[in-house]
């Protein structure tokens, strides 16, 4: 927790949207309260959509059912008794074959951390990673909780076309690529599971607050 | 009475395609919103054919652009003041038409403005896509298989509501500039757009010489803007100090300030999220004035206060109530063409 408790900053976004940071250190207790603070906002009368982000909350509203003083107070007062979501976390299990192919920029990361390919494979699948918030593509989660030796600050030149599936490493962060796109993130490999899927009532597969785990399938030189 | 219509595309260019008033409310997800640039024009051709507002028409950006209709369909063309031929008789803009089986509907390029829309009674018919038949030409999927309007495709329509021979065979309505005194003058000729905007969070991080630069210059439109977001070309904008911020939801019309400090304003097909600086909104009742903004041609921003801009927000939905009444009068023949 931080030292000092500040104060969040709620900003207009438009007529029709607030947006709440809750200007704190980034930690998991204000990131697992600002998921809590969503479910509660997005059922008031007049909230028309909530979009989470990491340490904020995006919150679209109509202003003829819920005037902005109105919104703002209120978003200040239930913050203040808002406490971390305490649902155990979903863990979604991604198998991975790492370097090869499919994995091009696994080599480079690995001989930049002075570690064999195998070894850097081994490092990202290790840990537990939450995914943060969803964005940028659909079902694209940010996800945290990468060893920072992996850490790569992202390609000066995005490549124009990453497949669906590809794993990623964009500076701090990881991912899986959901939908084919361009992307300025390294891929350390591939998986066959499908991150965004329209024949699914619920398209995305993950959810902010879920537990990511890569397990390897075969490390390829 | 239904018909299975279908239009085919006989000539077409980049940018064209199936959109309707978007998918918002998924952006949790990662899914922007797309749907027409210009909201407004979209809703009154469709209310011009006697659809509900949201169905699903034909953004029309590159030109020129022709349909082949195979049934007998009232239609509508509104947005940009696109020389709208259908068979061999040229219309004015914001005109509704009842055409034949195998009548030809041509869009020459516009005289001003930036983008067409088509309506067809019964709506395009493509399927819908997580509640939309917007094109999301990012995520690849909505409209036409998520794709830009080929040359030879054929769409099909839905099957049209009322009796077609009802009302009069043609009509036109007042384009939108004129049932809006709150709104600031268009640009018509070589002139400048001016459009609402709302401070955001970071507004009061730009220097005094950046603040007055953002409000007092004439922002260029870059030639690669599109439905993703306008790049604007004018002074660069400075921060009292580098900001770094935390991913968050964004909506179209923000005014972002990357660090080349030219900023750039997310449009239909934004991204969900973004994390540079926001200087202000441009409020959503001027939305569909920028989507009308050409390549190259120049916006100035002026400020409005909150209050303001819910006033704008009313006038645009009163104007299209008004369109609404209009047409319905006129689609049943119980008022006269021409108002």
């Amino acid at each position: 927790m931080s030292d000092t408790p500040k104060l969040p900053r709620i900003t207009p976004f438009g007529e029709t949207a607030v947006l709440f940071e809750a200007a704190t250190s980034l930690d998991l207790d204000v990131q697992r309260r600002i998921w809590a603070f969503a479910e509660t906002v997005e059922t008031w009368r007049g909230v028309v959509e909530i979009v989470p982000g990491i340490d904020n909350l995006l919150v679209v509203y109509e202003p003829r059912e819920l005037a902005f003083d109105r919104i703002v107070s209120r978003l200040a007062e239930v913050w203040l008794r808002t406490g971390p979501l305490d649902r155990s976390p979903r863990v979604i299990e991604i198998p991975v074959i790492y370097g090869g192919a499919n994995g091009p920029d696994l080599p480079a990361i690995a001989t930049a951390a002075g570690l064999s390919v195998r070894e850097a494979a081994e490092i990202h699948a290790a840990p537990d990673y939450m995914v943060c918030a969803l964005g940028s593509q659909p079902g694209f989660g940010y996800l945290a909780g990468l060893d920072p030796r992996l850490a790569t600050p992202r390609r000066a030149e995005p490549r124009l076309n990453v497949g669906a599936g590809a794993v990623v490493i964009g500076g701090t962060q990881a991912g899986v690529i959901a939908r084919a796109s361009p992307s300025g993130w390294h891929i350390v490999g591939q998986t066959p599971v499908e991150f965004f899927d329209l024949a699914n009532p619920t398209p995305a597969l993950l959810a902010p607050g879920d537990t990511v785990r890569f397990r390897i399938e075969q490390v390829l030189s | 009475m239904s018909d299975s219509g279908s239009i085919e595309v006989v000539e077409t260019g980049l940018l064209n395609t199936v959109q309707d008033l978007g998918r918002p409310g998924l952006r949790k997800f990662g899914v922007g919103s797309a749907g027409a640039m210009d909201g407004f024009a979209l809703a009154a051709a469709n209310l011009m054919v006697g659809n509900p507002i949201g169905a699903a028409g034909i953004e029309v950006t590159t030109f020129p652009f022709r349909i082949r209709i195979n049934a007998r369909r009232r239609i509508a063309a509104t947005g940009a003041d696109a020389r709208f031929v259908v068979g061999d008789q040229m219309l004015p803009p914001w005109w509704s038409i009842r055409v034949e089986p195998g009548t030809e509907i041509r869009f020459e390029a516009p005289r001003h403005g930036m983008r067409g829309y088509l309506a067809v009674a019964g709506g395009i018919a493509v399927a819908e896509v997580l509640g939309s038949r917007s094109t999301d030409l990012k995520a690849g999927f909505g409209g036409a298989d998520g794709r830009m309007l080929e040359r030879g495709q054929s769409l099909p329509l839905g099957s049209r509501e009322g009796d077609c021979s009802a009302g009069w065979d043609c009509f036109g309505i007042a384009p939108p500039e004129k049932r809006m005194p709150l709104m600031p003058p268009l640009d018509v000729g070589d002139g400048t757009t001016v459009v609402r905007v709302l401070p955001a969070a970071e507004h009061g991080e730009l220097t005094d010489e950046a603040r007055t630069a953002f409000w007092t210059s004439e922002w260029q439109l870059s030639t690669s803007s599109n439905r993703v977001g306008y790049r604007l070309v004018g002074p660069a904008l400075r921060l009292h100090r580098p900001i770094e911020l935390l991913s968050h939801g964004i909506l179209p019309g923000v005014i972002q300030l990357p660090p080349s400090g030219q900023p750039m304003i997310q449009m239909s097909d934004a991204n969900t999220c973004g994390g540079y600086p926001k200087i202000g909104l441009v409020i959503g009742a001027d939305l569909w004035r920028l989507a009308q903004v050409r390549l190259g041609r120049r916006i100035r921003f002026v400020e409005v206060s909150l209050a303001q801009a819910l006033a704008a927000r009313d006038e645009l939905d009163a104007a299209l109530a008004a369109i609404r009444r209009t047409t319905s009068r006129l689609l049943t023949k119980t008022g006269w063409p021409a108002n």
